[in-house]
């Protein structure tokens, strides 16, 4: 597991990493939006911008998962996702609970859960 | 920024998730402190228990109490996670996340669309779980109570539901978060009651007797 704190970063970076924004409070990215780089990393890009694009090149990599393996808080990770998605550089996969989180998980859905969890 | 020391050359080795799956579901770990929540994650999870935080300031506040908040700027809380891929379409995420009081300001921003939640209770501390089981209740989330097994007196499951005041539907087992299969057994447990929820058309768990705070 991680052992070095977020809380130790330095709050300073963190501003300048997101050029200031403040997580927006509905930004339509759930925790478990799966993204899939759909472009390389260029030279001159923000070296976070590449590094996001790096870990999801091969393989989809969910946000927060991302956020952990960059080692900064979900909702700065979720503002540099969007400015990749803006400019068609990753394309996010939202789970189906995003369309209705109140509805509980259908049927099928439940069953499938049931299935994969037995195979374990 | 210097990746060079950061989890990114462990998780090369690690499985990643298969280009085929569309879909990711989350089921949440609760409970106090100790209780084994982590421990629980990283038994049957495919990868390395990873850990993240989350921050909101009040200005995110929606319709929680604000007023227990009012002298911080921030709140930050900390969860871990691990994942199970379930099929080529579905990966499942499991989360380890702290039962206090800070956390439920944050549940609806991490954890909407939760399929469920799994309670782990010590029963050394049985006080613990009960903010828990108040707040799941509130925000309509169906969970299933594990009381993980650790050494020393065993009070039987009826005694434990009682002090729980747990609602007769609401299953409870005996689990060791150490154990794959004891964990996986939990999840199966939890998804089966889902069902029957589903399958019932219920809006979610009832509402329990009321449960005194300490």
């Amino acid at each position: 597991m991680n052992r070095r704190r977020l809380a130790e970063e330095n709050p300073d970076r963190l501003y300048t990493v997101t050029g200031g924004r403040a997580q927006a409070d509905d930004d339509g990215l759930d925790l478990v939006a799966l993204i899939v780089a759909e472009d390389e990393p260029v030279p001159g890009m923000q070296s976070e911008h590449a590094a996001i694009l790096r870990l999801c090149r091969d393989h989809p990599m969910a946000v927060v998962e991302l956020a952990s393996r960059l080692r900064m808080p979900v909702g700065v990770v979720k503002i540099l996702l969007l400015d990749l998605r803006d400019t068609g550089r990753v394309t996010v996969r939202h789970p189906s609970s995003a369309t209705a989180p109140a509805r509980r998980a259908d049927q099928e859905t439940l069953k499938q859960v049931l299935l994969g969890l037995e195979k374990l | 920024m210097d990746l060079r020391n950061s989890d990114t050359a462990a998780g090369d080795t690690e499985p990643p998730l298969s280009d085929t799956v569309r879909d990711a579901l989350k089921i949440v770990v609760v409970g106090g402190f100790g209780a084994g929540k982590t421990t629980m994650v990283g038994s049957v999870s495919e990868i390395r228990p990873l850990s993240t935080e989350e921050t909101m300031t009040q200005a995110g506040v929606g319709i929680d109490d604000i007023s227990r908040v009012e002298h911080k700027r921030t709140t930050t809380v900390a969860f871990d996670f691990g994942r199970i891929s379930l099929d080529e379409r579905r990966v499942l995420y499991l989360f380890g996340a702290p039962g206090q009081e800070r956390f439920w300001f944050l549940w609806d921003r991490l954890f909407s669309g939760t399929l469920g939640a799994i309670v782990l209770v010590d029963t050394r501390r049985l006080e613990d779980s009960f903010y828990c089981l108040d707040r799941l209740e509130a925000h309509s989330t169906p969970f299933v109570v594990a009381v993980n097994r650790f050494p020393g007196p065993r009070p039987p499951l009826d005694r434990v539901r009682d002090a729980l005041s747990l609602p007769e539907d609401v299953p409870i087992v005996d689990c060791d978060a150490r154990r794959r299969e004891s964990a996986k057994s939990v999840l199966i447990t939890l998804v089966r009651y889902l069902t029957r929820l589903a399958e019932a058309g219920a809006p979610g768990p009832m509402a329990a007797a009321e449960r005194s705070t300490p």
